[in-house]
């Protein structure tokens, strides 16, 4: 028999509940930015009940991994895939969010018409979506390798943000009749840039729990100058609540 | 980190069978040491090398050295019994002697003696009673064990709990000053609340002494040592920090082993 079959069994559930709210956190993030490009606002149900699966799932995967955790003591790979697991469900949660946020920003696109065609916010959907599915393909294959070059594409999807930005900003400054618009709009992008850097964290933890090595922080800054980190002093809990 | 032991290829045979196969290994002061591995695969082979133990089983050849303060402990030159007494070493069951709780602790000392430099030679003389009075109570406060007893130490050491036992064993081992314990699965014998506080002792312990424990507990390696070696079939595969083999093994085996998958 092979050892610990119990423990086995409930890691592959685990995988199973992963993929699972994976796709569904993927479809909806989808679902919602095709409301938006394709005019369909049919799809804003479907994208709430996504939302809620999404989020019943990160309950329910929360749960079991702490259940692994207490009652089987999991080490070295599959303490890095329980920790990796308990991070990642928040980060599709997000994009569950996101979708729901994007879905219900518009209420009433008639006025968006005035735009052109959005080709671009497609284009980053596209982007992002390959993202999303490829941070979590990195998961499903165990692939470093595809987990440590995410960043390279985020940087992409960061450029298009800024230029759609600029886009829209014209248009408003055109017509301000288009501001309220406008600013949804600006938020959808906004959104999709945030999934993708979801995706990337994403991709951080899937390299951590193959190789044991954090990913290179010189990586995720890409080529761009960050500004240096403030640094906070942490306050002496007891002077705060006069503890001798 | 100054290392207290070191072994340099280090070979056992039982007759044929070759129980160690070269193992190089440092050992560092002051720290507890894990030793983990499945049954059979050397693990109490090799700590019984380190106090001379194996000498004692017919048909036990060693090769390679071990070296403690810089000194081979297999040389012929080398006295055993100084060996076991700065090298302690306590057993899987409790083993106290058939003696009251006092008696267990001072046997050691009183066997020794107390070693003094007379007229430019140093020489052993017999403790006074109030020598031992003060190395059995030390002894005792030491393994956690004074409180529990201190009003009954005529008592026999077998009327003692397991635990109690136990303690009672490291305490007759710290009553002739060692420098190194080695453990050999001290809790096994144990429930979880006296295991819990043979483990807290142990991590007090490395303040005074290097431990080295044998286990086939891997959370309780991991919960109270700060360097742990894996052997199997009587190599050393792996040693490392406790966290890095516990988070990140090198070595697919030390995986397998210790996520259960093997052994």
């Amino acid at each position: 028999m092979t050892p610990r079959t119990t423990f086995n069994h409930e890691m592959e559930e685990l995988s199973k509940e992963i993929t699972e709210m994976a796709n569904a956190s993927r479809t909806a993030f989808e679902r919602s930015v095709q409301m938006i490009t394709d005019m369909d606002f049919s799809l804003r149900e479907e994208v709430r009940a996504l939302d809620k699966l999404v989020y019943q799932l990160n309950e329910q995967i929360d749960r079991h991994c702490l259940d692994i955790i207490a009652l089987h003591s999991p080490v070295a790979g599959d303490l890095r895939l329980i920790s990796a697991c308990l991070k990642m469900v928040e980060d599709l949660n997000r994009f569950g969010r996101y979708a729901t946020d994007i879905a219900e920003l518009i209420d009433d696109f008639e006025e968006g018409k005035a735009f052109k065609r959005f080709e671009s916010l497609r284009t980053m959907s596209c982007l992002v979506v390959g993202i999303v599915d490829d941070a979590v393909y990195s998961f499903l294959q165990r692939d470093a390798e595809k987990a440590s070059h995410l960043h390279e594409r985020d940087d992409a999807v960061d450029a298009l943000y800024d230029s759609i930005f600029r886009e829209i900003l014209t248009y408003m400054m055109e017509d301000p009749r288009k501001i309220t618009i406008g600013i949804d709009l600006i938020l959808v992008a906004r959104y999709m840039e945030r999934v993708a850097d979801h995706a990337c964290n994403i991709g951080e933890y899937v390299y951590y729990m193959v190789t044991g090595e954090r990913l290179d922080p010189k990586l995720r800054t890409g080529s761009v100058e960050q500004p240096p980190c403030r640094i906070f002093e942490h306050p002496d809990p007891r002077s705060e609540l006069d503890l001798k | 980190m100054t290392t207290a032991i070191r072994t340099d290829d280090l070979h056992v045979y039982f007759d044929k069978n070759h129980a160690l196969k070269g193992v190089s290994m440092d050992i560092e002061m002051n720290r507890v040491t894990a030793v983990i591995g499945p049954s059979g695969c050397g693990k109490s082979t090799f700590i019984r090398c380190i106090n001379r133990m194996n000498d004692l089983i017919p048909g036990c050849m060693v090769k390679g050295k071990v070296m403690v303060d810089g000194e081979d402990i297999n040389d012929d030159e080398i006295d055993v019994v100084n060996v076991r007494r700065r090298i302690g070493m306590v057993f899987q069951k409790p083993n106290p002697f058939p003696k009251s709780i006092y008696e267990n602790v001072a046997y050691g000392p009183r066997l020794h003696g107390v070693a003094e430099m007379a007229d430019g030679r140093l020489r052993r003389r017999k403790h006074t009673k109030k020598d031992l009075d003060e190395i059995v109570e030390h002894s005792l406060k030491r393994a956690a064990l004074w409180d529990e007893v201190k009003d009954r130490l005529d008592k026999s050491g077998t009327s003692l709990s397991g635990g109690q036992q136990q303690r009672l064993c490291i305490a007759r081992t710290l009553a002739v000053n060692p420098e190194i314990i080695l453990f050999d699965e001290p809790c096994s014998a144990l429930d979880p609340i006296a295991t819990a506080k043979i483990e807290d002792l142990l991590v007090d312990l490395k303040k005074d002494y290097t431990v080295v424990i044998v286990t086939h507990s891997m959370q309780q390696a991991a919960r109270i040592s700060d360097r742990t070696a894996f052997f199997y079939l009587g190599d050393l595969v792996e040693m490392g920090d406790t966290k890095q083999i516990f988070e990140r093994p090198q070595k697919e085996l030390t995986e397998q082993y210790i996520t259960g998958r093997m052994g």
